[in-house]
């Protein structure tokens, strides 16, 4: 049996994450419930920055000095636990600004190769005109814009997979949207708005069947359930650091090993090179040959510090209490009238990431009434506007979860969820206000 | 009691504006008037207003006849433009620039409100003084404003082109 965090350990954990302990809006015990936008730190990830900064800051890969040995140390064993967390070998893992910035090196990788930039090796990855790019309904603007981008330059064609009624990408399109014509299918492995789990196998299975590349978005998978990127066999995957309890300005490229090499730099200039004369360059291995410039150091040293903090865990465990979030949450918010959530409403299979609309309520005034009592969602259309458009809403709220959540966050935000129609709706006000 | 903060900011006067919002719905304008029209958006939550300003033909053009709009957003961003429509017209244009800077003002405030005259000039729009409290709700407030500002000023440019 999965294990999972008793009462005990969850205690622990949360005593681990500094921010959770303070106050909002006059006093009120903060309930922070908007993870899936961006995760709290525990002590060790604040830590580990911070002793980068007092003791090891140097300049990585270059240098002699004993200072720059302990920084390049540092960080490439944070690429090493990153890598160890989601199933890639550290060679494999590109550092980048955030899971945005992965996605725009690639479609800009692609787009050199169409140029004919990396040579033969890099055809590959060349698109024309007839060819299709893959993405679906799915998908938060950082793995849909950068694909627009990149077939509006290139002439190739954009399709989508849609989603069901349940917020499920529909699976069984995939024979007849990705066809032999498509030479690349990006998909979100969880959704940040329904919070559904994609089922990856079959997608990587029709895939490799037409000979299209993959890239996943694993933002909210990584920090939530176990992942194994060899195992799941995708060619290309992106994350961010923040998410998964790590700093800001830090993500990370996956790319299977043979496909890093082929694949042409997207950025350019210091440490991606080998050698310079004034008229070209030749280029490193990869993954230096897609960092550019100084690095993130003491950011990544903070993700690895994460992914550790993860590890130790256990994301069985994390993925395991988070199922209990889940379910809670489902069951809460049926009981309540006049609220729907978008997403499927069992809790197999997707994630504690639930968005719902409130009906006659706007998710903004929805918002405002959950933060006065200290509850901390998100609203708006949270970077998926096609998903909102297809369920016909404009904006939706959603509360999402961490391994730190508990129950006692879960029940503060369905019992003020219960007055949010009272307090907006047509009766009895004094019921509604504290 | 105390009235809560939930109440200080959400006004009788602002939810019953969000029930039953005026000016809503986009009507023709009378073929002799100026008309100047916006659509004005929130980036953040995706609210919307399309807005029609129509300036009535005589007085030299220079007061609005009618607002009218079409939109979607928050009970904020509704009862807004609701009562933005009640206070502007049949106003001159030049009152109305001041109406579209004093609510601005209110809304830059951080919630330290203005000073007591021009608080009572505000009329019912004062009582969007609590959401200068909640920055990420001002532009909110101010989407209908913003969208009357932009209007007025293509029914500006519309009257020159005419002349």
């Amino acid at each position: 049996m999965t294990r999972n965090l008793g009462a005990t350990e969850l205690a622990a954990v949360r005593a681990d994450f500094p921010l959770l302990e303070r106050t909002v809006r006059d006093g009120r015990p903060l309930v922070y419930l908007d993870s899936a936008a961006t995760a709290q730190k525990p002590e060790v990830v604040i830590a580990a920055e911070q002793d980068f900064y007092r003791h090891h800051n140097a300049a990585v890969h270059r240098g002699a000095h004993q200072l720059a040995e302990e920084a390049t140390d540092l960080f490439e064993r944070a690429r090493s636990r990153v890598a160890g967390l989601v199933g890639a070998d550290p060679d494999e893992l590109v550092w980048t600004g955030n899971a945005t910035a992965a996605v725009n090196l690639l479609t800009h990788a692609f787009g050199h190769a169409t140029a004919g930039r990396g040579g033969a090796a890099a055809r590959r990855f060349a698109l024309a005109p007839g060819d299709e790019v893959v993405v679906t309904e799915a998908e938060h603007h950082a793995n849909l814009v950068p694909w627009q981008e990149l077939c509006a330059r290139t002439g190739a064609t954009l399709r989508w997979l849609p989603l069901g009624d349940d917020g499920r990408i529909l699976t069984e399109r995939l024979d007849d949207i990705v066809t032999d014509r498509c030479r690349l299918l990006a998909f979100t492995h969880a959704s940040n708005v329904t919070g559904a789990i994609t089922p990856v196998a079959p997608f990587v299975a029709r895939a490799r069947e037409v000979g299209a590349l993959t890239v996943l978005d694993a933002c909210q998978s990584v920090p939530n359930l176990p992942v194994d990127l060899h195992a799941l066999g995708v060619d290309f995957a992106a994350f961010s650091g923040h998410k998964m309890l790590g700093p800001t300005g830090v993500g990370a490229l996956f790319g299977r090993r043979e496909l890093l090499e082929a694949l042409p730099p997207a950025n350019f200039g210091g440490l991606m090179v080998e050698v310079v004369t004034m008229e070209s360059a030749t280029y490193t291995m990869p993954p230096q040959r897609f960092e550019a410039g100084t690095q993130m150091v003491a950011q990544a040293v903070g993700m690895g510090a994460a992914a550790e903090y993860l590890r130790e865990l256990g994301m069985d465990a994390v993925a395991a209490h988070e199922t209990l979030l889940t379910e809670q949450l489902l069951a809460g918010i049926a009981e309540l009238d006049g609220v729907r959530v978008i997403g499927p409403t069992t809790p197999d299979e997707r994630l504690a990431v639930v968005s719902f609309v409130v009906d006659g309520v706007h998710a903004h005034d929805v918002g405002q009434l959950l933060d006065d009592a200290g509850v901390a969602v998100r609203v708006g259309h949270h970077c998926a506007q096609p998903l909102h458009r297809r369920f016909g809403v404009a904006a939706s709220t959603r509360a999402s979860a961490a391994v730190y959540t508990s129950e006692s966050d879960v029940e503060v935000f369905l019992e003020v969820l219960g007055r949010v129609r009272s307090f907006f709706g047509q009766s009895d006000r004094s019921v509604a206000v504290r | 009691m105390t009235t809560s903060a939930m109440e200080q900011l959400y006004q009788q006067v602002i939810l019953d504006h969000a029930r039953a919002p005026h000016g809503r719905g986009l009507t023709p304008a009378p073929s002799s008037a100026v008309v100047g029209e916006s659509f004005a958006v929130n980036p953040t939550c995706g609210d919307e207003v399309r807005l029609r300003v129509a300036l009535r033909p005589g007085d030299g053009r220079r007061v609005v006849d009618s607002v009218c709009w079409e939109g979607q957003g928050c009970s904020i961003s509704q009862a807004s433009v609701s009562v933005m429509t009640d206070l502007v017209s049949g106003e001159g244009v030049e009152a109305v620039d001041e109406w579209i800077e004093r609510f601005r003002a209110l809304m830059h405030a951080r919630g330290a409100g203005l000073d007591p005259e021009l608080h009572e000039s505000l009329g019912d729009a004062a009582a969007f003084a609590g959401v200068a409290k909640y920055p990420a709700r001002v532009k909110c407030a101010l989407l209908g404003w913003m969208a009357l500002r932009d209007a007025l000023d293509k029914a500006g440019a519309q009257q020159e082109e005419e002349q």
